[in-house]
């Protein structure tokens, strides 16, 4: 055994690889629930890479035979209704756990430096993730599938001179067709997915190379012993390898019981109107995204049009997902955590995640007078928290941080 | 051989020489790949003009085609229509089609070649959606006597009188568009080309 390990060492980096980043990876002892969602993401991404493996083997990507293959899937493909109710209950899943995953991050200023870049590659990530999402929520070529593609797309077209053009580009014919089904098929069985693959492991190698933030927002490398080891941190493997199983199981109760019992979750996991076939010449009565992209689209809608454009809405959802980015930059706190935090960031961060709430429900709803106010106001409030927080973070006495992690 | 110097203004010369003419080659490879997005030969054919027959097209009837795959509207208004489109004037965003949205032949008060027969895609301007045909007046849910016919989207919400134009303060920014089709003959329709091309 130890022959065949050594061999490979000497061609191959594996025990180092498995110590620095499982066996002698330090990880604060600190952990709490927030943390489990880091790893149910990569968890998530390998149910969504397996289920949809095998989903290609029987879908076609023609607008002529892409509806009925799906239909072929639920019906007549042995077990195809669970692979694919575990591939759609899987996308929105990773939104449950990407939303929770980034909220930690705003919890305990995971985002502030040294991780400047971890937070940026996450937020590539949340992106990347969302264009697969959209692309794979078209092949369905149900009446949402098409009619939630055209209205994305279209936002493309609002961009003066280059709009048209770009329209024609992306969508390879004079509206949502064929080609566009097929190019997304492509995109999001082959291109996204390798990009996603590539900037999970950019983001943990950056993670590795700092190290977890955590409850404290104390840097454990600071206290070290004789041996170079921080006091207050443990090996990733076994300890928070097998915490992390917990972690599994439990998410995975609450996953196959949506898969089993619910896999449409009301219309918020699968929408009714995308049980019928793409029609281009009848509009569903009411066009919504998925709930993962509705905070979004209500920004889009709050901005009425200006100058006989709509563009101005559009840069406005552009750059309500972009001032993520600036995010460890406008926070000027000297302390990490919320558990030393002065009030006006923990009342801010309570407004932002109410804000993004209502930004998310309005999205699903019809326009009415009165929701078109809320989403402004709402959308107000949700820029408000980017612009001002080098103002409120800046205020209000911070509680002393202690040198080492606390126990709770 | 000799012990020469190492020319590092030559050695970067040549680096970024290279570096250029790389970027000029990758440059040319990106042209096929990018060009391989526009629409296909096969797309453009199908993007070809469409004949409509409207010798059965009756009053307040409206039909709808597919011209490269969007929707056109083709309707026959009556005169009470085209009488009661100069009063909403004031309640429109652009009643008298100053933004680009219609051919020069149908940039008129009725929005068409022939004032009885409208044409126009039949995608709203917001986001796309295809707005539904509400021609009778007065409808209770699109504010009673105010409504004059036209047409909802369900998607957001934006109304467009029987000329196709907007009304203000609905997400929809301008008029629908018109496209560019001639008349063959009095009741053949050919939509995608202008008059003077053919």
């Amino acid at each position: 055994m130890d022959n065949n390990k050594n061999w490979i060492d000497q061609r191959f980096p594996l025990t180092k690889v498995w110590n620095e980043h499982l066996a002698e990876y330090y990880t604060p002892r600190n952990f709490n629930f927030w943390y489990f969602f880091g790893s149910l993401a990569i968890l998530v991404l390998v149910i969504q890479i397996l289920t949809g493996v095998f989903l290609t083997m029987h879908f076609k990507p023609d607008a002529a035979l892409a509806f009925a293959s799906v239909e072929y899937i639920m019906r007549d493909v042995d077990w195809g209704w669970l692979i694919r109710y575990i591939h759609s209950t899987g996308a929105s899943a990773f939104f449950v756990v990407i939303y929770l995953h980034m909220y930690r991050g705003l919890l305990y200023g995971s985002y502030k430096a040294p991780r400047e870049l971890i937070w940026i590659l996450g937020m590539v990530l949340y992106i990347a993730l969302m264009a697969e999402a959209f692309m794979g929520y078209v092949l369905p070529w149900g009446q949402m599938s098409y009619w939630g593609a055209k209205v994305i797309i279209n936002l493309f077209g609002s961009f003066p001179v280059i709009g048209d053009i770009l329209l024609e580009f992306i969508l390879g014919d004079y509206a949502v067709g064929d080609p566009a089904l097929n190019r997304f098929f492509s995109l999001h069985v082959i291109a996204l997915p390798l990009i996603l693959v590539v900037l999970v492991f950019l983001h943990i190698v950056a993670l590795h190379t700092v190290g977890s933030n955590n409850p404290d927002g104390v840097e454990i490398k600071k206290n070290k012993d004789a041996d170079g080891i921080p006091k207050d941190g443990i090996p990733f493997h076994p300890y928070y390898s097998v915490k992390d199983i917990v972690g599994v199981v439990v998410f995975l109760m609450i996953f196959t019981s949506i898969v089993f019992f619910a896999p449409a979750l009301g219309g918020y996991f699968l929408e009714a109107p995308n049980f019928v076939e793409a029609n281009p010449l009848k509009t569903p009565d009411h066009i919504a995204p998925l709930w993962y992209l509705t905070p979004f689209y209500s920004v889009l809608r709050a901005i009425p049009p200006m100058f006989g454009s709509q563009l101005p809405g559009v840069l406005a959802m552009f750059a309500a997902l972009l001032i993520l980015v600036a995010l460890p930059w406008l926070d000027r706190s000297k302390v990490k955590s919320i558990r030393y935090r002065s009030w006006p960031y923990k009342v801010a961060l309570a407004i932002f995640v109410v804000t993004f709430i209502v930004l998310g429900w309005l999205g699903m709803q019809a326009v009415t007078p009165l929701y078109s106010l809320m989403a402004q106001i709402f959308t107000a409030l949700y820029f408000a928290f980017f612009i001002l927080m080098p103002w409120f973070t800046s205020i209000g006495e911070t509680k002393p941080v202690p040198e080492r992690t606390t126990e709770h | 051989m000799s012990e020469q110097e190492i020319d590092l203004k030559k050695r970067r010369f040549l680096t970024g020489a290279t570096s250029v003419v790389g970027a000029v080659g990758v440059g040319f490879v990106l042209v096929p790949f990018l060009s391989s997005w526009m629409p296909s030969a096969r797309a453009k054919a199908a993007g070809a003009p469409v004949d409509v027959d409207i010798t059965k097209l009756e009053e307040g009837q409206l039909v709808r085609v597919l011209w490269r795959k969007k929707p056109v509207w083709i309707f026959r208004r009556d005169k009470t229509v085209l009488a009661n489109l100069p009063t909403l004037d004031a309640e429109l965003v652009d009643p008298n089609n100053t933004e680009d949205q219609q051919p020069e032949y149908a940039r008129n008060p009725h929005r068409s070649i022939n004032p009885e027969i409208a044409v126009m895609i039949g995608i709203c301007t917001h986001l796309g959606c295809s707005p539904t045909y509400r021609p009778e007046v007065g409808a209770a849910d699109l504010g009673g006597d105010a409504w004059k016919g036209g047409f909802y989207c369900p998607c957001h919400g934006s109304k467009f009188d029987l000329a196709g134009r907007v009304y203000a303060g609905v997400p929809a920014p301008i008029n629908l568009a018109i496209p560019p089709y001639h008349f063959v003959t009095d009741s053949l329709i050919r939509i995608g080309i202008d008059p003077k091309a053919s």
